[in-house]
């Protein structure tokens, strides 16, 4: 096999796997936080690719754009889900929560099934096929694209998390719930406003996903486990662990494509989780409990 | 032993389940074969819900891949039969075990290196999910393309390969969802009952008193994959197919656990109750949507989670434990 196009599958299956590492940073956020596993997570993705896909069909807006607008309904959506339904079941089992989430995912899927029907439906935006030459090496324009996007954003929320006071006292609550409510914070309220955030990344990848691949209204659930993987591979509440999970993710689907069979390729994202949460469980960049 | 079982019942509740097992013998004779079919199905959920339920109910662990024991017990059997004609009822116990195996290294795994709770949920699923993808590639049993029983049309039942009408595949399935239903009980009264009561609820302490709780969580395991092994082995005899993207799905995992939570979770009823009722809801459901010709695809679905929501956000317990304190039928059944 040559080597280009192992490179070549290599660098695609990175750009892709940091869009991933986005989609994953929303979970992370949420579980981090809230400690609630968002079990609609890959759903509430679908539903932004649909808004990009009708955003470009109706208007024409590039999903780059009409990402922005997505990206601050998602919040909305994310927002009131933990303030109405998510806040009650803070203290309930784990169990219970799964399934209020089970639930809405179900609503879900089965929403997106009935608006729009079960076709693939995709963006076909006019630089598509472009891309760059690097020596050898083909890169599409649209991964690098999207996977610099992820990246800004990832940079973005880190340094919002880290400097402002919202972001600081978001950290407090994921530290130390008890301690949060003493001095006085608005955890429900800060536990909304982290469900709107997770969600408002899940939005943007949701809405750059629309440009990589084909979107059905039955990929939900697979990018929720998929978005579970990269989060506990990379490390619960590391936001870099969420990039680097996503491009190791990213790159043993492009690889196991190549070698073995695309049908497979789960399959080792689903080994490496589990060799993970065998030896590592904290994840690869997560600190020990 | 046996006064065990009945100890603390109240003799209504002993009448009621009489009644309703009585019912449920003579159903058959007087429900059509539709209805019938309908019933199969409440009991295959409310059996696997039961047994689920050891594991989660009864030892407090969650587990969200069951479907893996139902597919890797479906596929022995059924490949048993086919490729070498050993009959589903020797099959089984090949079944069992390597369910039970299959439990029992997922469970070394996840109790020696203490992953828990959402994790061992995680966990579980991959699992499940891995093996999907494995038999999507397992040729001995034809891969993705499905692995199919022969079918012939049987004028006579012969309920030694399992191979006749529903009535038979009925009956059988009441025999076992019955026996399981007093195994449970039989397993709650005991020793190991009152272990896992205090492992799921205080499991430091339940360490303190000297329960072996790596142990008696290995057990919870192995009883709960190896009872879901009967079901599969049932599913792959009545349905005659299997297909690893339908068998081995989260969805399918799913789908078994939302029983036991709806009627009340680490009750005996209540994944008998939840199987009714949502077979019910989603048989209802269907008839609903034919009836008033609104044949989208996903109305129903969506109807069928919102319901979950509704129950879910208002009854946090289920269904069966604030009906049986009204019916006055004990705490314990």
């Amino acid at each position: 096999m040559p080597a280009e196009l192992i490179f070549n599958v290599a660098i695609q299956g990175i750009l892709t796997g940091l869009v991933y590492g986005l989609m994953a940073l929303g979970l992370s956020v949420i579980f981090g936080v809230v400690r609630v596993v968002n079990f609609a997570h890959g759903e509430m993705m679908t539903i932004a690719s649909y808004a990009a896909i009708i955003a470009f069909g109706a208007w024409g807006i590039d999903p780059l754009v009409a990402m922005v607008p997505i990206a601050v309904v998602l919040f909305a959506l994310g927002y009131i889900m933990q303030a109405v339904l998510i806040n009650p079941f803070i203290n309930r089992p784990e169990h219970s929560q799964f399934m209020l989430l089970a639930a809405v995912a179900l609503i879900m899927v089965n929403g997106l099934l009935m608006i729009f029907g079960p076709d693939a439906r995709n963006v076909m935006v006019d630089y598509a096929l472009d891309s760059f030459e690097i020596g050898p090496l083909l890169v599409d324009k649209v991964r690098v694209i999207t996977a610099a996007l992820a990246m800004a954003i990832t940079a973005g929320l880190f340094a919002f998390f880290k400097l402002s006071r919202t972001g600081k006292a978001i950290r407090a609550c994921a530290d130390n719930h008890m301690g949060a409510l003493v001095v006085g914070l608005n955890v429900k309220r800060l536990y909304a406003l982290t469900f709107g955030i997770g969600s408002a990344c899940v939005g943007a990848a949701g809405a750059m996903m629309a440009l990589l691949i084909d979107t059905t209204p039955n990929i939900g659930p697979a990018f929720t486990l998929q978005a579970f993987v990269i989060v506990i591979v990379g490390g619960l509440g590391s936001m870099p662990g969420a990039l680097l999970g996503g491009v190791l993710i990213g790159l043993s689907e492009a690889m196991s494509g190549l070698f073995f069979a695309p049908s497979a390729k789960s399959m080792f994202a689903i080994a490496i989780l589990i060799l993970v949460l065998l030896f590592r469980p904290q994840g690869l960049l997560g600190r020990k409990a | 032993m046996i006064s065990r079982l009945i100890d603390g019942v109240p003799k209504r509740a002993l009448i009621l389940l009489g009644l309703l097992f009585a019912a449920l013998l003579v159903a058959p004779l007087v429900v059509s074969g539709y209805t019938l079919s309908v019933l199969i199905l409440v009991l295959y959920f409310a059996y696997t819900g039961q047994a689920w339920n050891v594991m989660m109910g009864f030892a407090g662990q969650l587990s969200l891949g069951h479907s893996l024991y139902v597919g890797v017990a479906a596929y022995t059997a059924a490949a048993l039969y086919v490729h070498f004609g050993i009959g589903p009822w020797a099959g089984v116990w090949l079944a069992i075990l390597i369910s039970m195996a299959c439990g029992l290294v997922i469970g070394f795994l996840a109790f020696r290196f203490g992953i828990g709770g959402v994790y061992f949920a995680l966990l579980t699923i991959a699992f499940s999910e891995f093996t999907r993808v494995g038999f999507d590639h397992f040729t001995w049993v034809n891969g993705s393309g499905g692995f199919f029983l022969p079918v012939a049309q049987y004028s006579v039942n012969d309920p030694l390969n399992l191979r006749g009408s529903p009535v038979m595949f009925y009956y059988i399935l009441l025999a076992i969802t019955a026996l399981a239903f007093v195994f449970c009980r039989w397993l709650l009264t005991g020793r190991i009952g009152y272990y896992w009561l205090a492992i799921r609820e205080e499991p430091e302490a339940a360490q303190t008193l000297g329960i072996n709780i790596f142990r008696y969580k290995m057990i919870a395991v192995a009883i709960s994959s190896g009872m879901t092994a009967l079901s599969g082995v049932f599913f792959a005899f009545y349905y005659n197919n299997l297909f690893p993207e339908q068998i081995f799905s989260m969805n399918r995992s799913i789908e078994l656990i939302l029983g036991p939570i709806i009627g009340g979770i680490g009750s005996l009823f209540g994944p008998i109750l939840g199987a009714f009722v949502l077979t019910a809801l989603a048989d209802g459901l269907n008839e609903f949507m034919v009836h008033f010709g609104y044949e989208m695809p996903g109305v129903k679905l969506v109807f069928y989670g919102l319901c979950l929501l509704a129950v879910i956000m208002w009854l946090p317990n289920g269904i069966w434990p604030p009906l049986r304190k009204k019916l006055g039928l004990g705490e314990r059944l």
